[in-house]
């Protein structure tokens, strides 16, 4: 079975490639969807392919670069991507990611600032997951109440509304951004960038995560535009991580390439997924990627405090088990909104 | 047009180079890898000696091919998803 071994010349390792094409192609299909690059979702899978964790950080952002790229164009074509939103946010983002590592730098003058940043990790997920709670159970008593007067709610409404608090604040210059359909002062996804890239950088990562309950949630974006949009600013980061990480030595090109023939498939069909569910269904879908990353987050603090190597194995599995079990959710409903819509385009032509 | 695009790529390079600066602070010496060549040959052999030899060009090389693979795949996958016959123009925008 030699064949299904490759030799990697930079880390000089036989790698079992299969494997990084089922990894890519996993990861494609989740980023894709719910618009981020997913690091901390490749990061496990490498480590059990074996993956030398010198190199993985690396290969990781030159691979999100590649399959970014597939995604932001095929959600741009679905007109999910705002472009000047996204520009304004990633100077805000990069500055923001600037402190948040200065403030790493800082902490770990005074030490044990791994299992700091893991508990404020485990917060902020928390924190998101219920936003996401709340906001579906917020949404649902609004259609109840629309219901019972006789009403149509509107098809962009949703449960927790923090934006509209945040477009009455006006200070120039005010801009339209014309596919978010928002008019704010461009200040506002500015700070939102600044915020979400200290919060990045203070965790060292990519920042998707976070990013996309904010455009929602903050910048009052739609669940599509905001997916749209995130993976835009994930493809420039993921491309200026490319160099850097390259640059230091940290990346194995055929790696990436192998990992980016299922990665592009799979951020393709990721993004084409997204047109098959209602945005609240794409927002609860990743509340409970949020929850299975808490919970591994959560059993491996658990067991580097008290090292209990067992419940470290435990959070790998729960990562990707749980993962694979959202991606097989959003496979199978896409599937089935195909096949509805190709059934539907061919009845219309009989007609 | 042209003093916000050069302010905006004065911005850019800016926070791009920040990183660097702050991370000159770092004493810390960097960890050399190398790649062993022993066994490799023809691409693999040529790669591995551009990874010792010339960092500048194989990060260059890098940061092209990556994104360059990416649009090639994603225009094929593109292609091959639209013969299916499903309509990738269009995506109805509901929260509910």
């Amino acid at each position: 079975m030699d064949w299904l071994y490759i030799h990697m010349p930079i880390s000089g390792v036989d790698l079992f490639w299969p494997g990084l094409i089922i990894l890519g192609l996993g990861v494609g299909i989740l980023g894709g969807f719910y618009g981020m690059g997913g690091a901390w979702m490749i990061t496990p899978g490498l480590n059990i392919l074996g993956f030398p964790m010198a190199f993985a950080i690396g290969t990781d952002i030159a691979h999100i670069a590649g399959k970014s790229i597939v995604s932001t164009i095929r959600h741009a074509k679905f007109g999910n991507v705002d472009y000047p939103l996204g520009v304004a946010m990633i100077l805000g983002t990069m500055a923001g990611f600037e402190v948040g590592a200065q403030i790493v730098m800082f902490l770990e003058r005074i030490g044990k600032v791994d299992l700091y940043l893991r508990i404020i990790y485990l917060i902020l997920l928390a924190f998101i997951f219920t936003t996401v709670v709340l906001d579906y159970l917020k949404l649902k008593k609004k259609e109840k109440l629309a219901k019972e007067k006789g009403e149509q709610l509107d098809k962009l409404a949703s449960g927790v509304t923090w934006y509209k608090t945040l477009h009455k604040i006006k200070i120039p210059p005010v801009m339209t951004f014309k596919q978010a359909q928002i008019t704010v002062s461009l200040w506002l996804p500015m700070f939102v960038g600044f915020a979400t890239g200290v919060v990045a950088g203070l965790l060292g990562i990519g920042g998707g995560l976070i990013r996309m309950p904010a455009l929602i949630y903050l910048v009052g974006c739609p669940t599509h535009v905001a997916v749209g949009t995130d993976l835009f600013e994930v493809m420039i980061s993921g491309l200026y991580g490319t160099f850097t990480y390259t640059w230091k030595g940290r990346t194995e090109l055929l790696a990436v390439f192998i990992m980016l023939i299922g990665a592009a498939v799979g951020a393709q069909f990721g993004a084409v997924a997204t047109k098959y569910f209602k945005g609240m269904i794409i927002r609860v879908l990743f509340g409970a990627a949020v929850c299975i990353a808490a919970t591994s987050i959560a059993q491996k603090l658990i067991a580097r405090i008290y090292d209990i190597k067992w419940l470290d194995d435990v959070s790998t599995v729960t990562i990707l088990g749980g993962l694979s079990v959202l991606m097989f959710i959003i496979v199978a409903k896409a599937i089935a909104g195909m096949r509805k819509e190709i059934q539907m385009k061919k009845m219309a032509q009989k007609s | 047009m042209k003093k916000i695009l050069i302010t905006l790529l004065s911005a850019i390079s800016l926070i791009y180079f920040l990183p660097s600066i702050a991370m000159a602070k770092d004493k810390t010496p960097p960890l050399v890898v190398v790649a062993h060549t022993k066994g490799l040959s023809g691409l693999s052999l040529w790669w591995a000696n551009l990874y010792n030899d010339n960092m500048l060009l194989f990060t260059i090389l890098t940061g092209c091919i990556t994104p360059i693979a990416g649009i090639l795949i994603g225009f094929i996958t593109d292609y091959l998803l639209s013969l299916t016959g499903i309509d990738l123009t269009k995506r109805e925008l509901a929260e509910h």
